[in-house]
C-alpha cells in the first residue's frame, strides 16, 4: 500500500491537478462575471486564445514576462468589448457573437503568429518564475501544493475570493446578478443595465485574458496555434457545474483537471493499458456528462442569454 | 405594400450578404496590412488560387462539395433552433463509418457500392449528431457545448480507430491511414483532367431535397415549428424533444454526407491527422445563407473559392490561410448584426419579423 502511495505521490499529484486547473478555473470565473449580469459568454475560448497570444508577443518584444501578463489581460478585455459591443448594442444573439469571436481569434492569432513568431529563431521570453511563499511553502503537503506556484496560479486563488466577494456582497455585485435575473426590473430601480453588463463583460475578458497567459507565460514559455485546447468550453462547464459561484466553479474545474492527471498517472506509472486517446477523452466526455448532468439542478441567471433592449 | 415587401426581400437576401463579404474583405485587408503585407497582393493571390490559375476553378468546385453539404446540415439545424457548432466532429465520423463500408466491401457494382458508403457515412454523422440532441432534448445541455466536447471525442475516435493496428489501420503504409476504398465505390471524375467528381452533382441534387424536406413535408414544418416557438410546438401536440433529436441527427447526417463524399471523391482513404475548421466554415456558410438551402450553393461556392485559394496566396505571399477565418468572422458579424450594414449604408431599419438565427425561445443556459 505503501509503494503504490509512494508511486502515485498525491502531493505531486494534487500539485499538478491545482495548476492545470488554473485556466479552467479562470475561464469559469470570466463566464460567472458575464453570465452572472446576463449575458452568455461561449467566446471564452477565443479570448483565452487572442490572451496566450497578445501575451506571448508582448513579453517576446519586450523581454518582460510580466508586461507579457499585463497584455494579455488587456487583449483579453478588448476583444470582450468586441462581445460587449455586439450583444449589448447591436442585439446579436449572444451564442453567434461568441462564436464570431472564437473564429476571429483562430484567424488573428494565425496571421500573426505566421508573420511575427513563427520566422523568428530567437529564444522565447521564458516562463513566469516560480515564486515560493515564506514559511507557508515549507508546511508539508500544503506547501508544496498551494505555496510553490507560479503567478498565474496564486492570482487565481485570489480572484476565486475576489470574485466570489465581488458578486455576494458588494453593490456592484448585487447590480450585476438584477441585471442577469430581471433587467427590467433593474433598470426600473434606476440601474443602467447596459453599463453593467459592459464592465461585467469586459471584467471577463481580463479574467479569460489571464487564463490565455496561464497557456504561453506560465505553463511552456511558447504559442502554439490552437494551444487552448477547448479549455474555455470545459471552464464554462465547470461554471455551470458549480451552479454560477466561484467555490463551486472551482470545485469543479479541480474535478477536471483532476480526472486527467489521474488517467495520465494510471498509464505512465501503473501501466494500465489504457489507449492514449481514450485518457484525452477523459475531460471531454467528462464535461458532456457534467453539463447534462448538473443541467437538471443548476439554475441559470433567469435572463442570460436574452436580448434586453433598454426601454 | 407588395412593393415594399419586395425591397425588404432584396435588401435582406441579396444586398446584405453581398455588402457582409465585402465588409469582411476589407476587415481582412486591414489585419494583412496590420502584419505589413501587401493586402492587394494578397487578394490577388487568393482570386488567381482560386479561378484563374490553371485548374484552379475546377480545385474550387472540388472545394465547394463538403461545404454544401455541411452548410445545408448547419442550416437544417438553425431552423429548428439548433446551433450545431460540431459539423466538423460529425465529419469525421461519417467518413469514419462510410469509409468502413467502402473498403470492406468488394465486387459488387458502383451503384449499390457508392450508395452504401453514403449511407453508412450519414448514418454515423447522424448517430453522432443525435447525441447532442438527445442530451439537450433530455437533460436541457446546450448543444454548444456538447458538440464542440464531441468534435473532441471524434477527432481522439478517428485517431485511435486510424492508428491501432487490427482496427481500422492499413498494412504496410508508411503513415498511418485507413485502405483504399474499393474500386467501385470510388465516386467518379466528372471532368476530366481534374480532380472534380461526381460529388458536385450529388451536392446539386442535395440542395433541392434538403428544401423539400423543410419547407414542404410534415417533418420539416415540426422542425420550423420547434424553431420557431417550442411552446407553441408543444401545445399543437407535437413532440419537441423527439423532434429536436431528429433535427440534430438530420444535421449530422449531412455533415457525415460530406466527409464520406470527400472520401469517395478525393482521399479514398481516411489518415489520423486531422483539419481543423470545418465546423466553422459550416457556421459562416449557414449564416450567410440566411438558413436558406438555396442560399447555401453561393456561399459553399465562396467559401471553396476562399478554401481554396488561401494556400496559394500563403505560398505566394507568406499571409497564413488563417486570414480566411478573419473574413469568415467579419461576415457573421455584419450578417448576424445587420443593424451595423443598415448603420453604414444608412438603410431604414428592418421591418419587424425578420430571420432569426437560433432559437430565443430557448431557455438552456450555456
Amino acid at each position: 500500500m505503501s509503494s503504490f502511495l509512494s508511486q502515485l505521490d498525491p502531493v505531486s499529484l494534487l500539485s499538478i491537478t491545482l495548476i492545470t486547473a488554473t485556466p479552467l478555473t479562470l475561464a469559469a470565473l470570466g463566464g460567472m462575471m458575464c453570465e452572472r449580469s446576463g449575458v452568455v459568454n461561449i467566446a471564452l475560448e477565443g479570448i483565452m486564445l487572442t490572451g496566450a497570444f497578445v501575451g506571448y508577443a508582448a513579453a517576446f518584444a519586450t523581454h518582460n514576462l510580466w508586461l507579457g501578463v499585463l497584455a494579455a489581460i488587456v487583449a483579453g478585455m478588448l476583444i470582450a468589448g468586441l462581445h460587449a459591443v455586439l450583444s449589448i448594442n447591436f442585439l446579436v444573439d449572444q451564442i453567434v457573437s461568441g462564436t464570431v469571436i472564437n473564429i476571429l481569434a483562430v484567424g488573428i492569432t494565425g496571421v500573426f503568429y505566421r508573420n511575427f513568431i513563427e520566422s523568428q529563431n530567437v529564444a522565447g521570453p521564458g516562463t513566469l518564475p516560480q515564486w515560493n511563499v515564506p514559511v507557508l511553502s515549507a508546511i508539508p503537503v500544503v506547501g508544496p501544493i498551494f505555496f510553490q506556484n507560479q503567478f498565474v496560479t496564486y492570482a487565481m486563488l485570489a480572484l476565486i475570493v475576489i470574485v466570489h466577494f465581488t458578486l455576494f456582497h458588494t453593490v456592484w455585485g448585487l447590480r450585476t446578478r438584477a441585471c442577469g435575473e430581471h433587467p427590467r426590473a433593474a433598470e426600473t430601480a434606476g440601474i443602467n443595465v447596459y453599463f453593467v453588463r459592459y464592465v461585467n463583460v469586459i471584467a471577463s475578458g481580463a479574467l479569460a485574458g489571464l487564463g490565455g497567459a496561464y497557456f504561453s507565460l506560465q505553463q511552456i514559455g511558447n504559442f502554439l496555434p490552437g494551444m487552448t485546447g477547448g479549455r474555455g468550453f470545459i471552464g464554462l462547464a465547470a461554471m455551470i457545474f458549480g451552479q454560477w459561484t466561484p467555490v463551486g466553479a472551482f470545485l469543479a474545474s479541480l474535478l477536471f483537471s483532476g480526472s486527467d492527471q489521474v488517467g495520465s498517472r494510471l498509464q505512465s506509472v501503473f501501466h494500465v493499458p489504457i489507449p492514449l486517446q481514450f485518457l484525452g477523452m477523459l475531460p471531454y466526455i467528462l464535461t458532456i456528462v457534467v453539463v447534462a448532468g448538473a443541467m437538471g439542478r443548476a439554475v441559470a441567471p433567469a435572463a442570460v442569454g436574452r436580448l434586453y433592449k433598454k426601454s | 405594400m407588395r412593393e415594399r415587401l419586395r425591397v425588404d426581400w432584396l435588401i435582406n437576401s441579396i444586398f446584405v450578404p453581398v455588402a457582409s463579404v465585402a465588409a469582411g474583405f476589407v476587415v481582412a485587408g486591414l489585419v494583412v496590412a496590420a502584419t505589413g503585407a501587401d493586402p492587394l497582393l494578397a487578394f490577388t493571390s487568393l482570386f488567381q488560387g482560386a479561378v484563374t490559375n490553371r485548374n484552379a476553378f475546377p480545385e474550387t468546385l472540388v472545394s465547394t462539395v463538403p461545404y454544401v453539404f455541411l452548410g445545408l446540415g448547419v442550416a437544417l439545424g438553425f431552423r429548428a433552433g439548433l446551433f450545431n457548432i460540431g459539423a466538423e466532429g460529425q465529419f469525421y465520423i461519417g467518413a469514419l463509418s462510410g469509409v468502413f463500408i467502402a473498403y470492406s466491401i468488394h465486387g459488387l457494382p458502383a451503384v449499390i457500392e457508392i450508395p452504401l458508403a453514403m449511407v453508412a457515412g450519414m448514418a454515423g454523422g447522424f448517430a453522432w449528431a443525435a447525441i447532442a440532441g438527445f442530451l439537450k432534448a433530455r437533460f436541457g445541455a446546450h448543444e454548444v457545448i456538447t458538440t464542440i466536447m464531441l468534435n473532441y471525442v471524434a477527432f481522439l475516435v478517428a485517431n485511435y480507430l486510424v492508428d491501432t493496428p487490427g482496427l481500422m489501420l492499413a498494412p504496410d503504409v508508411s503513415t498511418p491511414r485507413t485502405p483504399d476504398v474499393d474500386v467501385n465505390a470510388v465516386l467518379p471524375i466528372i471532368v476530366a483532367g481534374s480532380r472534380l467528381h461526381f460529388g458536385l452533382i450529388l451536392a446539386l441534387i442535395a440542395v433541392p431535397l434538403v428544401w423539400f424536406l423543410i419547407e414542404r413535408t410534415t417533418i420539416g414544418f415540426q422542425l420550423r415549428a420547434v424553431g420557431f416557438n417550442q411552446g407553441a410546438a408543444r401545445a399543437a401536440g407535437m413532440s419537441v424533444g423527439r423532434t429536436m433529436v431528429l433535427a440534430m441527427g438530420l444535421s449530422g447526417a449531412l455533415a457525415g454526407a460530406a466527409g464520406i463524399v470527400q472520401v469517395l471523391g478525393v482521399s479514398r482513404h481516411m489518415t489520423d491527422t486531422v483539419a481543423a475548421g470545418y465546423g466553422f466554415d459550416a457556421i459562416a456558410i449557414a449564416l450567410l445563407a440566411r438558413s436558406n438551402p438555396w442560399g447555401v450553393l453561393p456561399a459553399a461556392l465562396l467559401f471553396g473559392a476562399l478554401h481554396n485559394g488561401a494556400s496559394f496566396m500563403q505560398l505566394q505571399t507568406d499571409v497564413s490561410a488563417d486570414l480566411i477565418s478573419i473574413v469568415q468572422a467579419s461576415v457573421i458579424i455584419f450578417i448576424a448584426a445587420p443593424a451595423i450594414v443598415r448603420w453604414i449604408f444608412r438603410l431604414r431599419p428592418e421591418a419587424a419579423g425578420s430571420v432569426q438565427i437560433t432559437s430565443r425561445e430557448a431557455k438552456t443556459p450555456v
